[in-house]
């Protein structure tokens, strides 16, 4: 079988575009999408919508391998997209990886 | 014909390196007779000790003392070492390798274990003579060949590798910087906190380290001159006699994939170390198993055990990744890190950090195993914690004491303190010993290490030992300690917020990893809480040195203007002293028109507010809010907002004083600054107090003698009417009491606690003090004032949309659509 379980990473960018402990926006046909780095340039995706009122993610500050929504505090997972703590609900993550300085994310 | 059979194998291995000569001897091992073997090496030199060039570099080794196994060694086992010849074609098809010197041979099983190349950036200049790479001892004798005292050497790349080449090119008595593209060195086996440490430590022997820093060309004399100095790309110039560049590795796998074998990053093989030709393996560096490459030793080893079990075809093993560690092989510098140091969601951290001593260790949980390892400062027990680690057991029964190492495991901190002896020095800077502490506990009943402070002097300079200090307390006082001692900022810390600003002061801390660190945070890089905090309280400590962490800032003061609930902002100039202009009207105006704005409101802070600008416009619609001469009014900030004022004496039948004028050169001296949390002035022109003055953080109000001074008031939730603080005369008193009042407020107060709550926990009688019955401390703090504003002063919306770098973050950084 061709491409068997190929999963198709899209070039989004240069991790040096994205701010250690920010975040950046992609616009997708599935809304926006924030990527995130962490202190140790990792990355991840998440729907750039907070599970609580939909607040942009991508605009909290980033601790460890969380971010605090902007909008009310929420503590959102970075790796799952699952609220931290006592609150409960998630958001869609996405795989992206780094490759030679490129951000590499995959879409559904 | 002449048929000689030959009753051995041939095994070909091609790579006279350390995955290569490994495998054979592990072949040797276990069939010692089975193979004739024959060894293509593209080095001249036996097989050495790759991991020793750095002891090598630095004068610490021999080449000898390097060499692995000599040329007797394969004389001995019958080896044929064909070394200093490349292999250049592998005909698979006829199993024949050929060298670069024309030199055949024929294989019946053929080992690739050819390692890896350096990378080379394509930079200008990357040509020029003096500029190398680090991987083998022909590259060590060329950077040997050019250093030396009162030269000058640039590392590019701070990992591992770029480290070790810095510091054995220092101690060969160059100058050395290191150039590193992220913002922390070895981000790859260090957290944050590790490797501010490290960089302090490298800074202290001499090395000058550049991180987030991108090097833009290699330069020397015309075309090809050799390299006298790298430019960076913001334009800096660090001179150079040596260049070495270390910024990775990668497999190589030319004859590979020359001769058709599969290919990804690295040579694929199975868990068998088989390329896709079963009569080929391949190991080392060169490879690609299960997607992963591999760059030190100690899988390598394992992977020659497992091939030699397939070559030999006595045992069908299979290679397993296992953790690997690392160290820096710097001398004095003790690092170690390994496993999932960075941790995740579903891990814990046991943080260590005693920055008395500069030592830093994380363990890193899952559930009761041990999977992630930075120790820093101290590594001794880095052993025991990597067999902890590789043993993937439960260590619930060791998690009280585990980060004190295997012998610690039992000591409690307080009771080593209480063995102490009464001359057991505490405080090393004020000379205060334990018995005059514990003394002055139970004589003057003392609660706090506050409290210790001013009695003793013990902890009041650098604060290193405010860990001792709370521990004599706990020990004199027991429980009734606990409940005296300040709350802890976040719980990221068990310090309090005045704790923090002390140390920052007294142990001169000037960056936020160095609070973490000295103050031995629980957690890599704080939270959401502390960070704006301690970004806050460095700006205010150092003015003019302290670079402003935007990541520590909250949304609307990263972006300069008010996240609106459905993610669109909105915009409010300043308008001095709520005065505007027909021109500001009317570039306001068209900026609404222009970007299509949906609300504009006239704010309860006397001036206009566009709302539901979308993230992408702000910047454009800055510049055109600049172009008519208006800058941000921080409205989003904790900072000064508005000095509210009425008319005055300039119009008003009642005004007794040019309250508006008054007003205007309030903001114009006090725009800008940081609080700790947002400030608002105003200015009556009478006691009828039409610009509500009384409720104001600082709020004055004329009469016909000048002017009452008004403080600590709040409108909000909880409204606190001003108290009185004094009462002066002349326009120029007004402003140094204003300036001098904020500079203590924003000096003193705790994050988030506004000028209300602060006077009413300090006393008015204590701002009193300070600022009207002390006239040289005034002075002091509105010059301080003064001074801090010179760095404030700047606007922000000006400056963001003129730069492009800052500007990112206003787009998005791909369109998928
Ligand atoms: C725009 C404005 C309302 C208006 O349309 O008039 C406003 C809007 C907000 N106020 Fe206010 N306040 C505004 C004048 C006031 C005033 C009146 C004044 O300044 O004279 C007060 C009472 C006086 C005072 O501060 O003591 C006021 C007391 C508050 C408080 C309560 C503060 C407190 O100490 O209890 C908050 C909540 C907070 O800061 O935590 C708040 C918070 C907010 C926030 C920032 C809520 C938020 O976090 O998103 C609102 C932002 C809206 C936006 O995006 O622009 N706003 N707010 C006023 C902007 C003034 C300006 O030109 O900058
Ligand atoms: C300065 C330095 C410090 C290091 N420190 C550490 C450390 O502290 N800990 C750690 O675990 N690892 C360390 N490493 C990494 C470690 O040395 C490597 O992981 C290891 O050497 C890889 O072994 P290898 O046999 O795959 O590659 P190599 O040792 O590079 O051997 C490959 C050999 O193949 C030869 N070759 C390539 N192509 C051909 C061809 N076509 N024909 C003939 N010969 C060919 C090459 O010339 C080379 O001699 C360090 C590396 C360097 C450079
Ligand atoms: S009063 Fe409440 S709703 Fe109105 S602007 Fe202030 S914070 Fe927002
Ligand atoms: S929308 Fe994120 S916390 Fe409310």
């Amino acid at each position: 079988m061709d491409g068997m379980n190929k999963t198709n990473f899209l070039d989004v960018g240069a991790l040096e575009d994205i701010a250690p402990l920010g975040a950046r926006t992609i616009a997708t046909a599935l809304g926006d999408i924030a990527i995130f780095r962490t202190d140790g340039d990792e990355v991840f995706a998440l729907r750039d919508q907070c599970p609580h009122k939909q607040g942009p993610l991508s605009q909290g500050i980033v601790h460890g391998t969380s971010v605090t929504c902007p909008l009310h505090n929420w503590v959102i997972s970075l790796q799952s997209g699952k609220a931290q703590g006592l609150d409960v609900g998630c958001t869609p993550h996405f795989a992206v990886k780094v490759e030679a300085g490129r951000v590499l994310l995959s879409l559904p | 014909m002449n048929m000689m059979v030959s009753p051995r194998k041939k095994l070909i291995v091609i790579g006279n390196g350390m995955a290569g000569m490994r495998t054979v001897e592990e072949i040797l091992h276990r069939a010692p007779g089975m193979f004739d073997i024959t060894v293509f090496g593209a080095e001249p030199q036996p097989n050495y000790d790759r991991i020793m060039l750095s002891p090598l570099l630095a004068g610490d080794k021999t080449f000898d003392q390097i060499v692995l196994n000599s040329l007797d060694w394969y004389a001995e086992h019958k080896i044929e070492l064909i070394a200093g010849e490349s292999v250049t074609t592998i005909d698979r098809a006829a199993r024949v390798v050929t060298g670069e010197h024309g030199t055949t041979r024929h294989y019946d099983i053929l080992l690739l274990a050819t390692g890896s190349n350096p990378i080379v950036l394509p930079l200008p200049g990357v040509e020029r003579s003096g500029v190398m790479t680090f991987r083998s001892v022909a590259d060590v004798e060329k950077m040997l060949e050019t250093a030396g005292p009162n030269k000058s050497a640039v590392v590019i790349g701070g990992g591992l590798l770029g480290l070790e080449a810095a510091h054995g090119l220092n101690l060969r008595g160059m100058e050395v910087s290191v150039v590193h593209l992220m913002p922390t060195l070895m981000e790859r086996q260090l957290d944050a906190s590790a490797a501010h440490l490290l960089e302090r430590s490298l800074t202290q022997r001499g090395m000058t380290i550049y991180t987030s820093a991108n090097t833009e060309s290699l330069d020397g004399e015309g075309e090809s001159g050799p390299v006298h100095s790298v430019t960076l790309k913001d334009g800096s110039r660090i001179k150079a006699d040596l260049v070495v560049m270390a910024v990775g590795i990668r497999p190589n796998t030319n004859l590979a994939k020359a001769s058709g074998l599969a290919c990804d990053r690295g040579i694929l093989v199975d868990a068998a170390m088989c390329t896709s030709d079963p009569a080929v393996f391949a190991i080392g560096e060169c490879i690609e198993h299960n997607k992963a490459c591999y760059g030190l030793v100690a899988p390598i080893w394992d992977m020659a055990k497992v091939a030699a079990d397939h070559i030999t075809g006595l045992a069908q093993t299979q290679f397993t990744p296992i953790a690997t560690g690392t160290r820096l092989k710097v001398s004095g510098v003790e690092m170690f890190s390994a496993g999932a140091f960075m941790g995740d969601e579903t891990t814990d951290d046991i943080i260590l950090r005693d920055a008395a001593r500069g030592i830093y260790k994380r363990l890193v949980l899952r559930g009761e195993k041990l999977v992630g390892v930075v120790c820093f400062g101290d590594a001794r027990d880095a052993g025991w914690y990597f067999q902890l680690l590789k043993d993937e057991e439960s260590i619930a029964h060791l998690r009280e004491t585990i980060i004190h190492g295997p012998v610690t495991a039992s000591a409690d901190p307080l009771e080593a303190l209480a063995c102490l002896p009464d001359t057991a020095e505490i405080c090393g800077c004020n000379g205060v010993k334990k018995s005059s502490i514990c003394t002055a506990i139970a004589e003057h009943g003392l609660k706090s290490v506050d409290d210790v402070r001013t009695r003793t002097k013990a902890s009041a300079s650098c604060g290193s030992c405010t860990n001792l200090v709370e521990g004599l307390l706990k020990l004199t006082l027991g429980a009734e300690f606990s409940a005296a001692g300040a709350k802890p900022m976040c719980k990221c810390t068990t310090h309090g917020h005045d704790e923090v600003r002390h140390r920052i002061k007294g142990g001169m801390l000037k960056t936020i990893p160095a609070v973490m660190q000295a103050l031995e945070f629980h957690t890599p890089n704080g939270c959401a809480s502390c960070r704006p905090a301690i970004n806050f309280y460095l700006l205010a400590a150092w003015p003019g040195e302290y670079v402003d962490d935007a990541q520590s800032r909250f949304v609307n003061e990263r972006m300069h203007a008010n996240i609106q609930k459905d993610g669109t902002y909105s915009v409010i100039p300043r308008m001095w002293g709520g005065t505007t202009t027909a021109g500001e009207l009317r570039a306001i105006a068209d900026v609404v028109d222009k970007f299509n704005i949906p609300t504009v409101k006239i704010t309860g802070g006397q001036r206009v507010d566009m709302l539901g600008v979308r993230k992408e416009d702000l910047r454009a619609v800055w510049q055109d809010l600049n172009a008519a001469g208006m800058v941000s009014g921080h409205a989003y900030g904790k900072a000064l907002r508005t000095v509210k004022t009425c008319v005055g004496s300039e119009w008003c039948r009642f005004g007794t004083q040019d309250s508006t004028s008054m007003g205007v050169a309030l903001e114009k001296a006090t725009w800008g600054s940081w609080h700790p949390h947002k400030v608002k002035l105003a200015v009556s022109g009478c006691p009828r107090n039409c610009a509500e003055a009384t409720i104001k953080d600082f709020g004055i109000i004329a009469t016909e003698a000048g002017w009452d001074l008004h403080v600590g008031g709040n409108g909000g939730i909880k409204i606190r009417v001003t108290d009185l603080l004094c009462k002066v005369t002349t326009d120029e008193e007004v402003m140094e009491y204003a300036c001098a009042f904020l500079q203590l407020y924003r000096m003193e107060a705790r994050y988030l606690e506004r000028t209300a709550p602060w006077i009413e926990r300090v006393g008015l009688k204590y701002v009193q003090e300070k600022i009207v019955d002390n006239a040289e401390l005034r002075r002091s703090l509105f010059e301080d004032f003064l001074y801090a504003q010179k760095f404030a002063q700047i606007d922000p919306w000006a400056e963001e949309s003129a730069c492009n770098t800052r500007g990112k973050k206003y787009d998005a950084m791909a369109e998928l659509v």
